[in-house]
């Protein structure tokens, strides 16, 4: 090769190669489960759900355009990452920093709230959507699922799937803060 | 460590999922056969959101089953196609259809093969013409130079000088 001049098509095998060597790498860090949901920026479905059985304090449209910034967490008894997520959700109701609502998806009334009895109950508002129709409106399609709603009954985020301490640290504390703070409640993640 | 428990997982949802669909009811076919027929041809362009790459026809996953039953449901209310697909991609999202819609975010999808075909064609154009450059070079060399024929001369006529 020596002296031989470096022309552009000398140069276009390794090119092609590192540009597809680059997206297959970012590929390897997307998740193909976290969809982004079609609902962002949007007002919440209407509904109106009766409290999980033995509570007395159902979730409708209503409450959540309340005035106020809210979590909405999508959980059902037989979904095992919600097993998983539920001390979390139990701490950030102890901190008190943001009032978070359950959505109970496609769960027999006995087992729901036998769940949260054994559990605890780390919900201000329960819905209890047996038929998993009002899940569908939310667009809802792997439990446990947890939304971020905006004081005027937007949707400002998706989180698919059990949270974990760093999501809640770096993503829904972060956007909750940012809502409150936020008088055009613009913020999404 | 999670990747590893995926499947067994994903047979203990899927088992459970099936428990309780039972439980909700099974599909339920139109009365109206052309409805029916309307129905299984929306229901295999969209995608189940939980299995991802079969279409919820074809799906057994409960929340396939759930949206069969919304496509019966707005084929009864009286919606087209169109809108009975409208209704679930506005709750999921574009990727609930299995083929992706051709607007501006998609351009580039649709576009690529085109462009990856024609980038093709013009690189192995160039290609044939740079050959086809050096065969010409090679099989008429370049006519000599002023300069290089007055030498040949000067070299000729020294060989037949006295």
């Amino acid at each position: 090769m020596a002296g031989v001049k470096l022309r552009p098509h000398h140069i276009a095998p390794v090119a092609i190669f590192a540009i597809v060597a680059v997206f297959l790498y970012w590929g390897l860090y997307l998740n193909p489960r976290q969809i982004p949901t079609a609902l962002k920026s949007k007002p919440v479905p209407e509904f109106e759900l009766p409290p999980v059985q033995g509570r007395s304090l159902g979730l409708s449209s209503e409450h959540l355009r309340a005035g106020e910034v809210t979590l909405v967490n999508v959980f059902a008894s037989w979904c095992v990452p919600c097993r998983i997520e539920h001390p979390l959700l139990m701490e950030l109701h102890a901190k008190e920093e943001v009032t978070i609502h359950g959505l109970n998806y496609k769960d027999p009334p006995r087992q729901a709230a036998a769940f949260l009895d054994e559990l605890g109950d780390p919900y201000s508002r329960t819905g209890a959507d047996p038929t998993g129709r009002v899940g569908i409106d939310w667009g809802v399609y792997g439990v446990p699922e947890t939304f971020v709603v905006t004081r005027d009954g937007r949707i400002a985020c998706k989180h698919i799937g059990p949270l974990t301490p760093n999501d809640v640290r770096d993503k829904i504390l972060p956007l909750v803060r940012a809502l409150k703070a936020d008088p055009k409640q613009e913020k999404t993640c | 460590m999670l990747r590893r428990l995926a499947a067994p997982i994903a047979a203990l949802f899927l088992a459970l999922f099936a428990s309780l669909a039972l439980a909700i009811g099974v599909d339920e076919p139109l009365a109206d056969p052309a409805a029916e027929q309307r129905a299984r041809e929306i229901s295999r362009s969209l995608r189940c959101l939980v299995c991802q790459n079969q279409s919820i026809e074809d799906s057994n996953a409960a929340l396939a089953r759930d949206l069969r039953r919304i496509v019966r449901e707005r084929i009864e209310a009286g919606d087209s196609d169109g809108q009975v697909r409208a209704y679930l991609v506005a709750r999921y999202g574009d990727w609930v259809l299995l083929n992706p819609p051709f607007k501006a975010t998609t351009y580039l999808l649709w576009f690529a093969p085109l462009l990856l075909l024609m980038l093709a064609i013009g690189g192995v154009m160039l290609y044939y013409r740079h050959l086809r450059a050096r065969a010409r070079s090679e099989a008429e060399p370049a006519a000599l130079s002023a300069e290089e024929q007055g030498r040949i001369k000067e070299l000729l006529s020294e060989r037949t000088g006295p």
